[in-house]
């Protein structure tokens, strides 16, 4: 086969290689895979008599979306969203500041290989916890209230936007540097006018979009004490008062759909 | 000025891009490195401003051995030498004005540089030098804004407000169309003239190369195969840089552009 002649060629039909070239291996990969989709459905286990009870409590929560209740509970809902929001612009505003060095230290193409492998520790160890899993040993370190979940957000940030802005910056075009450090640029104003242009727009809009997770996330952390509108969420839930469940989740709602607006219009700006 | 002395780069691959090469460019010489893709031009000027680290050999830049020196001192290097790229290389989010003005940074502080507080002399001199290649009004636009040639104008605005001794040319017209290039080229060239600069200018476009460089040096398997005049380029010479092929064709070419020139100069 490795001197193909035209003539043999002509006619035959072409089809693209297929990716794994052993015909056995690749049906046995499909046959497999779908043997094991259906094994693994049939593990579910599926209670047809609690879903039925279940129903009625599930159309309660619903409807409560149409008649939410703004005002009995409403100044512990604006307090708990003021706690929310302060802990989202306070841990996005240190995250951020903290990943820009983490971010350049774990980009290959720019760090020594030390301080690559420590940034892309702390990357890795910030994204290996997850959140809540944060938030509850915070909480048991400092109390409950908004600090821990000031921290974990923090935290969380820096593996978050850490990754991918090494990730950018890995991806920068190289001449663009290239030219600045055969100008006789310092590191630091090579960062400033070879790197920082080209993931300039990224960085934006990460952190805008981290902004919107940090306050979604916010939310999620009251469930286990670490303050803001989650705690108060949580508590609306504990008394059955679904009507203030509503109100609480409509405003979330509402306050991520501004924010998502609110970074279209800046990642627009910024490219 | 420059004198490279038994410089070799061998890449990590094993490639020996360059084998012992033994270059002299005298003061306000212009040079321009032809041969084929892979013949080692471009390493062999990256290893002059150690964009590329040459593995043994020496660059000498007037009395300093560029290959000895450590960061700080390769930093001040550095401003001597204005580099001019293929692809314009020019930051493409930034203004067209803080492009021109990053040729400055090997002088300037951190803080003024951050904020774009550059002494007054060097922001007269970027005014000079825009309105030289006649893109004054364009300073405050996007370079990612400009066509082609502007942008490698804009290239040779930062290379040269360095003040530098020597220009490295890197392939400056692969990427524009022919009028175009050979503006660019007579641009270079008159501009190493007026300020009595060195420039090692890569270019693969031989024609080019003979119409407007006095001293042409051949580059094949990282070996100098040709040092001589534009002229003394016969079919034999061409055949030795690039290997076979008919090169009457490219030659005559020249000539008739040549008296083309003469008539359009008239």
């Amino acid at each position: 086969m490795s001197h193909r002649e035209l003539e043999d060629m002509l006619g035959k039909g072409w089809r693209k290689p297929p990716f794994v070239s052993n015909p056995k291996l690749r049906w046995s990969l499909i046959l497999g895979f779908f043997a094991y989709l259906v094994a693994a459905f049939m593990t579910i286990e599926v209670d047809w008599g609690r879903v039925y009870v279940g129903l009625d409590r599930g159309w309660a929560f619903i409807l409560a979306f149409t008649s939410p209740d703004f005002t009995s509970r409403a100044s512990d809902i604006w307090d708990g969203l003021l706690e929310s929001i302060v802990m989202t612009v306070a841990a996005s505003v240190v995250g951020i500041l903290i990943s820009i060095p983490i971010g350049l230290g774990a980009a290959r193409n720019i760090a020594p290989l030390p301080i690559y492998l420590i940034c892309r520790g702390i990357v890795a160890i910030s994204r290996a916890l997850q959140e809540i899993i944060v938030a509850i040993l915070l909480v048991a370190i400092f109390g409950f209230g908004p600090l821990a979940g000031f921290l974990t957000l923090s935290f969380a940030t820096i593996g978050f936007l850490s990754k991918l802005l090494a990730e950018d910056i890995e991806a920068m075009d190289k001449v663009q540097a290239e030219a600045i450090k055969a100008s006789g640029a310092r590191w630091l104003q090579w960062i400033n006018y070879g790197v920082q242009p080209q993931v300039m727009p990224r960085l934006v809009g990460l952190s805008m979009y981290r902004i919107d997770i940090n306050f979604r996330e916010s939310a999620i952390l009251g469930l286990v004490g670490a303050g803001g509108i989650g705690a108060t969420l949580n508590t609306a839930f504990d008394r059955y008062e679904y009507d203030t469940a509503a109100a609480i989740l409509i405003l979330i709602i509402g306050i991520v759909m501004s924010l998502e607006y609110l970074s279209g219009i800046i990642r627009a700006k910024v490219q | 000025m420059l004198r490279l002395e038994k410089l070799t780069k061998t890449y990590r691959t094993g490639d020996r891009a360059l084998k012992e090469i033994d270059l002299e460019v005298g003061k306000g010489q212009v040079l321009a490195l032809i041969g084929p893709s892979g013949a080692g031009k471009s390493t062999l000027i990256r290893c002059v401003n150690r964009l590329v680290q040459p593995t043994s050999g020496a660059v000498w830049l007037e009395d300093t051995d560029l290959t000895r020196l450590g960061s700080g001192a390769l930093r001040r290097a550095r401003r001597e030498m204005g580099m001019i790229f293929q692809e314009y290389a020019l930051v493409e989010r930034l203004t067209v004005m803080e492009n021109v003005l990053s040729g400055r940074l090997g002088y300037v502080g951190f803080w003024r540089s951050f904020l774009r507080w550059y002494p007054q002399s060097d922001i007269d001199a970027a005014f000079r030098l825009l309105d030289r290649v006649g893109l004054l009004h364009m300073a405050d636009k996007r370079a990612d804004e400009l066509s082609g040639g502007q942008r490698q104008r804009v290239g040779i605005c930062r290379a040269l407000i360095q003040d530098p001794k020597l220009l490295l040319v890197d392939e400056p017209t692969a990427s524009l169309d022919p009028k175009t290039s050979r503006q660019i080229m007579r641009l270079i060239t008159e501009l190493c003239r007026e300020r009595r600069l060195a420039a090692i200018i890569n270019i693969h476009d031989v024609a080019l190369a003979q119409m407007f460089v006095p001293r042409v040096v051949g580059l094949r398997f990282g070996e100098i195969v040709y040092d001589g005049l534009p002229t003394g380029l016969t079919p034999g010479k061409l055949t030795d840089i690039y290997g076979e092929e008919d090169w009457e064709a490219t030659i005559q070419k020249v000539e008739d552009e040549d008296v083309e020139e003469v008539e359009a100069a008239e």
